[in-house]
């Protein structure tokens, strides 16, 4: 049955058309970049972003910056969304059960064609985006990239500046610096990597929501909107320090950790919580979706 | 094949279908009519487990549904109301992907195309190209549904409207290949509200009203001969003197004549001159079983032209 949901998303036009618009904003943003040789000055605008035109072979990092609030996970909550009730409104549902094909073993396989469809998108990100940044930004410099924007709201790098060798570690600081320990190759794709599966991993908080809402409704673009919706209540509460105490347990709240991964060393911790938190969501939500689907008649 | 028992499924205050002890034996030719909204695709859904029941019991090809619907499903073909693809994909793409999300291989992947082109070709879309099934005609559709319903040759055809959107070739296509299938033992129960097409196809009927089942039996035993001849002749007048007291009612030079006999009541009208044009024993329609048997809701019956 997975292999048959794979089937149906890489044979449907709306999986490229979508992926095709998440690699298309780095692109846009790039072009802008490239033309008027003005990048946000550091501690300001996208992650990385301002670091592009010295150093395209980090705009990858820039990319998945851009693409985090808002492309990828409305791509997702589309997909996801519409996994069950698109087949329900579509009539392709109850022939698929009565094929028959259990309905634990839908669900899991939707699961995994949303989880695949996020790989795509974050892997098709970072390989348009590299090519991008190494044809049409900043000449690269190879291995020596020092890289680690600080905290929440990260600057950039500024190559052989001084400062601390420990300030990385500082979240908050804006502007960092480690030249005494610059990324090698070899680290900069072992840190790409976490990022790009801190990224996915991201997105199923999103994917776990929707799917519970697409065994709810009949409709798949209300299932989408409506974990748009609690992704939205989550972003504007993370900011709000009136709800310190619920933070933790938002689905947004790590979203930005994988940010720690071009620290030097990484850090953890944030790391951590965003996967745990994730992992908690996917939980809840499909263990929601698997109870109302299971025993939920299908009339349509 | 199918048994159920007091059958219920209430949806809120609405109660679809109430009490339904269905039986529906192998071999069967099985047409369970009723107009639309009398519950017959609530009952078709809840055989094959998509809707759970309120209250009673249902048993599938010997085993208790949904407990073990996982069991009888990949012997059970079936169209649930109208037929339904993926629109992008071509017939035979819906078909393998349809065959392939079913449980077990089913053999290699030489075996399954072979499956899915014998299906298509029982119901005539053999010669279909690569064009999506969102350019299909509506007779293509419903004949693509038919073919998922077939590919895994099922000893049990659950039908819902199965000749829908059909042309009068194509209804006759239908019936000739449901005939055929249940000559080779497989037992069909379809459901309808075209009359026409149950007395041509059925064996056995049932009728829901209102949700309850208000008749089943088989169908030659309710078309048993009503003890009436129909007489169409030249020479009423002579007809009604010479058959005295048999007439049952004239309708200009149709005669309704009591008798078991239309053979002695032949010989008798020839011996007297009268020219017979028909003679013909009265059987009831299933259009009048029906209407018998029904409320006053029943007029939502369609009787195709």
């Amino acid at each position: 049955m997975i292999a048959v949901e794979l089937f149906k998303l890489v044979r449907r036009l709306r999986t490229w058309i979508s992926i095709g618009l998440i690699c298309a904003l780095p692109l846009v943003v790039a072009i802008f970049i490239a033309v008027t040789h003005l990048a946000p000055p550091p501690g300001q605008g996208s992650a990385f972003l301002s670091a592009v035109l010295d150093e395209g072979q980090l705009y990858p990092a820039a990319a998945l910056a851009l693409v985090l609030p808002v492309f990828l996970p409305v791509a997702v909550a589309v997909v996801a969304g519409d996994s069950i009730a698109g087949e329900a409104s579509a009539g392709t549902l109850r022939y698929l059960l009565a094929r028959p094909v259990g309905r634990t073993k839908l669900l899991v396989a939707k699961l995994v064609a949303v989880i695949t469809f996020a790989v795509l998108a974050v892997v098709a990100v970072t390989v348009t985006s590299y090519a991008t940044g190494v044809l049409i930004l900043g000449p690269s410099r190879a291995a020596a990239v020092g890289t680690t924007p600080g905290g929440l709201a990260p600057g950039s790098i500024a190559p052989g500046a001084g400062g601390s060798p420990t300030a990385g570690l500082q979240p908050g600081a804006a502007i960092t610096s480690l030249s005494g320990t610059p990324l090698t190759t070899l680290q900069l794709i072992e840190r790409v990597l976490g990022a790009m599966s801190f990224i996915t991993v991201s997105m199923l908080g999103v994917a776990a929501i929707a799917l519970f809402l697409s065994t709810l409704t009949n409709s798949a673009i209300g299932a989408a909107l409506g974990s748009l919706a609690a992704l939205v209540v989550s972003e504007i509460l993370v900011t709000l320090n009136a709800a310190t105490a619920v933070q933790p347990y938002l689905p947004t709240r790590y979203w930005l950790a994988w940010i720690d991964f071009f620290r030097q060393p990484i850090l953890w911790r944030d790391i951590q919580r965003g996967f745990a938190i994730q992992a908690v969501y996917v939980v809840v939500f499909l263990a929601a979706a698997w109870a109302n689907f299971a025993t939920r008649d299908v009339t349509t | 094949m199918i048994t159920t028992q007091d059958l219920t499924k209430r949806f809120g205050h609405v109660e679809a279908v109430r009490d339904v002890s269905l039986d529906v034996r192998e071999g069967d030719r099985y047409g369970l009519l009723g107009p639309n909204g009398s519950g017959k695709s609530t009952l078709v859904r809840m055989l094959l487990g998509l809707v759970y029941a309120t209250s009673g019991s249902i048993s599938v090809l010997g085993e208790p549904v949904p407990r073990h619907v996982g069991r009888v499903l990949p012997e059970i073909g079936a169209l649930i109301e109208e037929p339904a693809a993926y629109p992008h994909l071509s017939g035979r793409a819906n078909l393998r992907l349809l065959d392939a999300a079913g449980p077990g291989s089913g053999g290699g992947r030489r075996t399954r195309r072979r499956r899915v082109d014998a299906a298509l070709e029982q119901v005539g879309l053999a010669g279909i190209d690569r064009r999506p099934v969102r350019a299909y005609s509506l007779g293509m559709r419903q004949r693509l549904g038919l073919a998922a319903a077939l590919v895994r040759r099922p000893r049990l055809l659950i039908l819902d409207e199965p000749t829908n959107g059909l042309d009068p070739r194509g209804i006759r296509d239908i019936r000739d290949l449901l005939t055929g299938l249940n000559a080779e033992g497989v037992t069909v129960f379809l459901s309808s509200h075209l009359l026409p097409e149950v007395s041509a196809l059925c064996t056995r009927i049932g009728v829901l009203d209102s949700g309850k089942l208000v008749l089943q039996e088989q169908l030659a035993s309710l078309q048993e001969p009503t003890g009436r001849v129909l007489i169409s002749t030249d020479d009423p007048e002579r007809a009604v003197a010479t058959l005295d007291g048999l007439v049952e009612r004239r309708d200009g030079a149709d005669l309704v004549v009591r008798s078991t006999d239309p053979a002695a009541l032949n010989a008798r009208l020839v011996a007297a001159g009268v020219p017979v044009r028909s003679l013909a024993v009265q059987r009831r329609s299933l259009e009048e079983i029906v209407l018998d048997v029904t409320s006053a809701g029943s007029d939502q019956f369609g009787v195709p032209a």
